[in-house]
């Protein structure tokens, strides 16, 4: 029950795109279109379901303070890594999983095309695995993280997409076209998403 | 590796000219070409961390530094990274640099530093850097490589700075911590506006901003 509270908090409430602004560049890259959206929103709950738990792992058992007690090494402290070993991880497995997704879901793999790539410089990432190791979080809870970080920023890219869609007809000022009518939409969604501030589960 | 120095003996301009062109370099970035404002680059930190100036200015500083040394490594590193894993080789500098900035910023600055969080961290996954790097410092010598290093860092900077100006000032009527709203005016009834300092007032900053400035600079999207 609390793990499904983590998750719903995750994916609502502290959304990791609308409260902490993380994955805006690709958020305002690719929500032009629905479709588009759609796969890129499906690829990052992938990644981020894979990742933050492997990052849980390497952060437990080798970087942080103490964590190699188990080879003997208890005085080690090798947590300034975890930069270059979260961003190598990343790298690695969004390689990986493209691989994978070639040989075994042509589907699948030809429907997230060049969004996979894409998403190894996506801070979404990099910045779920770091608020892992900044909360404590414990393994269950890095897994529904992972998951529910990643759903949360699906959510508000297609949102988006579907606002931008709509907002095709309309006549916006010409400075205004672009960025700027983006960012505030995004700025009105934040605020729709502030309503479930409240909700405790 | 061999030395930067035999790295640049084929060019044939000045080591550090600083005539009208390469100024251009550093000054283009801050207005005409804002990395933020109309490259589009670095949209997610220059958001979160504007609560307070000087939580912006530290932020600045250390992507400046970053972005600076990094595109003066990968400037003279270009002509020996191979084509195709020249991704991981500026992903390994950037992380390289970040890391020192963020043990420096523990150091000196610890509040600030605990109070950025993972932002630190995420400087790496920063657009500018790598669109920088990639745009810039893989096809230009090392000086006009560093100084569109600083110019960048400072274009983003001067976004981030007056980003947090109107939010720390509407948010809670302070600047770098100074009360600058009277109280007197707190007694007229006049309340800080709370959704400054929450997320959505960063878009809406932000997006006014934009607005303000392709209105001046005529520049617009299709």
């Amino acid at each position: 029950m609390e793990l499904v509270g983590l998750a719903l908090q995750n994916i609502f409430v502290e959304n990791i795109l609308l409260a902490y602004f993380l994955g805006m560049c690709s958020f305002l890259a690719v929500s032009k279109k629905v479709e588009t959206a759609v796969g890129l929103g499906l690829a990052v709950i992938f990644v981020q379901l894979i990742t933050v738990p492997v990052n849980w792992a390497l952060n437990h058992f080798l970087l942080a303070d103490g964590a190699m007690a188990w080879a003997g090494l208890g005085d080690v402290d090798l947590s300034f890594l975890v930069f270059i070993a979260f961003i190598a991880v990343i790298a690695a497995m969004v390689q990986l999983v493209e691989m994978v997704l070639d040989r075994y879901s042509p589907t699948l793999y030809n429907a997230l095309g060049i969004f996979l790539p894409l998403i190894a410089v996506n801070c979404a990432i990099l910045g779920g695995s770091l608020f892992m190791v900044e909360r404590e979080y414990t393994f269950w809870e890095s897994v529904v993280y992972g998951f529910s970080s990643g759903a949360g920023w699906a959510l508000a890219i297609v949102a988006m997409a579907a606002i931008r869609q709509k907002l095709l007809y309309s006549n916006v000022p010409p400075g205004l076209r672009g960025l700027g009518i983006t960012m505030l939409t995004t700025g009105l969604m934040a605020i729709a998403f502030m309503a479930f501030a409240g909700i405790q589960l | 590796m061999s030395s930067p120095a035999t790295a640049q003996a084929p060019e044939r301009a000045p080591l550090l000219a600083f005539d009208k062109k390469t100024r251009r370099i550093a000054i283009d970035p801050m207005l005409d070409n804002n990395p933020v404002t109309v490259q589009v680059l670095g949209i997610c930190s220059s958001l979160a961390v504007t609560v307070q100036v000087n939580r912006a200015l530290v932020m600045a500083a250390a992507v400046t530094v970053v972005v600076t040394f990094s595109n003066l490594v990968i400037s003279l590193l270009r002509n020996y990274i191979p084509p195709s894993i020249r991704i991981v080789v500026q992903l390994a500098v950037i992380a390289s640099l970040v890391i020192c900035v963020d043990q420096i910023l523990q150091a000196y600055l610890y509040d600030i530093s605990k109070q950025l969080s993972v932002f630190v961290g995420l400087i790496i996954t920063n657009c500018i850097i790598m669109g920088r790097a990639e745009a810039f410092a893989m096809s230009n010598p090392p000086w006009q490589s560093a100084l569109d290093g600083i110019g960048n860092g400072l274009g983003y900077g001067l976004i981030l700075v007056v980003v947090s100006i109107f939010r720390e000032l509407l948010g809670s009527g302070t600047l770098l911590g100074f009360q600058v709203v009277p109280q007197a005016a707190y007694d007229l009834g006049y309340a800080d506006m709370g959704l400054m300092v929450l997320a959505p007032g960063a878009f809406i900053i932000l997006g006014l901003l934009v607005w303000v400035q392709r209105s001046l600079t005529g520049y617009t999207e299709a």
